[in-house]
């Protein structure tokens, strides 16, 4: 065998532990396409087979069936139904879960079918066997004609034995199809087969019962009108197809597993519920839930974030004075270290957030919520399964969006994208947590933190404005198409700590460099725009100050206003005076439009400008006076305003081009950049006119 | 024929027809094939979702779409 690498798509239902299985192939090595998100974007890893074989692994959407419902299943059955897809795998690993066996199997005798070399991994088999259900693997393979390998995803066991079987599969189609669907359905096939010029019977069916699985749309036409000439109805087909593959998994199935007794499983998993989805009890939990969240997000991180933030006061001073005095100090000082001390910060509290939202994820909790919420959600014209990407858009809204791929119904799934943005994402936290420390005083409100609880209420507007908006939505948009809401509730588990914690490093690691290559950029640019200025003014105001005593700060000041950068923020203050913004924060809302986060760093570079007392931004920022009545400048009039503006204002490129990937057209992220706009002015507007 | 919207939390029925051609093959390939053991196991407050066990796992479908699902009482049991 001399292949230079080895293509392996990893295939299998929701929670069967697909991407733990994928986690323990790769490790670490691992890409995600251009965004992150949990298995919703085609995760490529690299892993190591045994004689030296390098491996390409691809872990696709979790999918019950080659019968897609929603978008990412769409994805894993092009990939596997169509032979000439750049990701065509020469092996793929179904991954089933042995406590399920009945449903996973199903999707795996349809891969059988389409002629492809195939391993079954069977997860939890020693899980299954202390719930009496005992798998006889050695059968169940004679059975299926394909090699079944008995795993633990989590405790990384039967890996190896799995590695092996995948070379031993390469090249080896299976002997049989598992459902011989040309005698089921006679000539239908061969003259299906025939149109689409390809000798695969499964496919071919696939195609029948219309599939798009890619390049089908040529024949579209003649399947069609071959269904017709035979008078068969596609979807009846499809229904009769799937009910004698059931059939013929019960006989297998009745063959190889000893079920236990079917009670004692469910017992832990039920008493939760008792609780978890209660009428009332259900809903408290979730609220209290969520609490916990942003309480933990505010206080757990407060300590790693003090440590960050004097490590770079530290190292800015030492900086300073470690270096000649002139323009590369002050670059670096105030351009650079700047930026990147106001990003770095954020790095915990970042990590708390998607680390909550993995672990209710990963629990099997997420589904619980959308249980409980699937009757308000439908209301609204949403789904029980929006929830999922509304929660993820607390942490970010790129992947919360494409989560809701999920979501079967154009609409639904288009209005969830439409107001997953006015969820607060972690990127706005780094502003909401500045200014909050400004205008918040750290007190106890009844126990609670009062920051937290002001935090909290921020990403409460956020949640009830993506319902408001969402309900407005539902009588515009419309669609005949008819909505569902089927999903399974996977059994209550522990998160695998590992997969978790990837989750985490990855998230991390994109805000950090992927976020921080553009603010890094912008802090520099802005450092730039804000030392010069056209003509000789700079000149004219030291020769205006010169000799005169305590002139340090106000050289600096007027330095700064007539700047580049104070001539941009100085055009567009007219228009934001009435929210209560001044050009400064002019400046920091036009960077912030390439990403939210910059706001701290842009605030952190104007404020630092030629500023001698190095002092934390939030410090700085509390010092900024107002010049017209000498007061502090940031008053909770203006905090709230500019709170508000944050929370509603659609500033993130990323999120725009998502947008238009996932609608794929540029319609939807206008308008959503239009609507957000508006609702972020007026919000801001009236807010700052009633409190001032 | 009795519906499985209409079934109190706990019973056990078999599956036998559903109306829908569209929500049939939905839930077919979940596993909830004619004469397939399901048992209600849980509703939603307010009129949401319900909650069945079908071949050992637990699936959630909205109360709607239960209206749609005729099934057969399983007697002692």
């Amino acid at each position: 065998m001399n292949r230079e690498q080895v293509k392996i798509a990893l295939a299998g239902n929701p929670n069967s532990g697909k991407t733990t299985l994928f986690n323990a192939l790769t490790g670490l090595k691992q890409k995600v396409g251009n965004y992150p998100g949990i298995t919703v974007e085609k995760k490529l890893g690299n892993a190591k087979l045994p004689n030296e074989i390098d491996a390409k692994i691809i872990d696709l959407p979790g999918t019950y069936s080659l019968f897609p419902k929603s978008m990412d299943e769409k994805v894993a059955q092009q990939i596997l139904c169509n032979d000439e897809n750049v990701d065509y795998p020469d092996v793929t690993v179904v991954i089933a879960d042995a406590t399920n066996l009945r449903r996973s199997i199903f999707l795996l005798t349809q891969v059988i079918d389409l002629n492809m070399s195939v391993v079954l991994a069977l997860n939890m088999v020693d899980i299954a066997t202390k719930k009496g259900i005992i798998v006889n693997v050695d059968l169940l393979s004679k059975e299926l004609g394909v090699q079944v390998v008995a795993i633990n995803a989590r405790k990384r066991k039967g890996i190896e034995s799995l590695r092996e079987s995948i070379i031993n599969a390469i090249d080896k189609k299976p002997l049989k199809p598992f459902l011989f669907v040309r005698k089921l359905f006679k000539d239908l096939i061969e003259k299906a087969n025939k149109i689409r010029g390809k000798e695969n019977d499964y496919a071919s069916f696939l195609a029948l019962c219309k599939q798009e699985l890619g390049g089908e749309v040529v024949n579209r036409c003649a399947l069609n009108q071959l269904c017709k000439a035979l008078d068969i109805i596609p979807e009846r087909v499809q229904a009769k197809e799937t009910v004698k593959r059931y059939k013929a998994i019960d006989k297998i199935i009745y063959q190889t597993v000893k079920q236990g007794k079917p009670t004692g499983k469910y017992q832990i998993t039920k008493n939760i519920d008792d609780v978890l989805i209660h009428p009332i009890l259900g809903y408290v939990v979730f609220l209290m839930i969520l609490f916990l969240l942003f309480q933990s997000v505010f206080s757990w991180s407060a300590y790693p974030m003090e440590v960050i933030d004097s490590f770079f006061t530290n190292l800015s001073v030492w900086i300073a004075n470690a270096l000649p005095p002139g323009m590369l100090n002050d670059l670096l000082v105030n351009g650079i270290l700047a930026g990147l001390g106001g990003i770095v910060i954020f790095v915990p509290q970042i990590a708390f957030l998607f680390a909550f939202i993995a672990f209710l994820e990963d629990t099997g909790y997420m589904a619980r919520v959308s249980f409980i919420t699937d009757k308000l959600l439908r209301n609204v014209g949403l789904n029980g399964r929006s929830i999922i990407p509304l929660l993820s858009g607390a942490a970010c809204a790129v992947p919360a969006i494409m989560s809701a791929r999920t979501i079967s119904s154009w609409k639904e799934r288009l209005i969830t994208i439409m107001v997953t943005p006015l969820m607060s994402c972690s990127a706005r936290l780094p502003v909401y947590t500045i200014i909050i420390g400004m205008i918040i005083p750290i007190e106890e409100f009844r126990g609670f933190n009062l920051q937290g609880l002001v935090l909290m209420a921020f990403y409460l507007l956020g949640f009830m404005a993506a319902i408001a908006i969402a309900f407005v939505m539902k009588f515009i948009i419309k669609s005949k198409e008819r909505s569902y809401y089927i999903m399974e509730m996977p059994s209550y588990k522990m998160p695998d700590w590992k997969t978790v914690l990837y989750t985490i490093v990855e998230k991390v690691k994109i805000f950090l460099f992927d976020a921080g290559k553009i603010i890094i950029a912008i802090s520099i640019v802005l450092w730039g725009l804000s030392s010069f200025a056209p003509g000789n003014k700079f000149e004219k105001i030291e020769e205006q100050w010169a000799g005169k005593a305590d002139s340090e700060m106000h050289i600096a000041a007027e330095k700064l206003e007539v700047s580049y950068a104070g001539m941009i923020g100085k055009s567009i203050e007219p228009a934001i005076k009435p929210l209560g913004f001044d050009w400064k924060i002019g400046i920091s809302l036009i960077t912030s439009f390439a990403a939210r986060e910059v706001f701290v760093g842009t605030m952190s570079t104007i404020y630092s400008v030629g500023d001698e007392n190095i002092q934390s931004i939030q410090e700085r920022m509390k010092n900024v006076k107002n010049q017209e009545t000498g007061e502090a400048f940031f008053t909770p009039a203006v905090g709230i305003s500019l709170m508000l503006f944050y929370a509603f204002a659609m500033q993130c490129m990323s999120t725009l081009a998502i947008v238009y990937r996932e609608t794929k057209h540029w319609k939807w992220p206008v308008i959503q950049f239009f609507y957000m706009g508006a609702l972020a002015y007026l919000s801001s507007f009236i807010t700052y006119q009633l409190l001032s | 024929m009795q519906k499985l919207a209409d079934l109190k939390v706990g019973t056990k029925c078999q599956m036998c027809m559903i109306s829908d051609p569209e929500l049939e093959q939905k839930l077919l390939e979940m596993g909830c094939t004619p004469g397939e053991k399901i048992q209600l196991i849980r509703k939603a407050p307010f009129g949401g979702p319900i909650a069945i066990l079908v071949s050992s796992y637990i699936l959630s479908i909205r109360k709607y779409d239960a209206e749609k699902i005729a099934i057969k009482l399983i007697k002692n049991e």
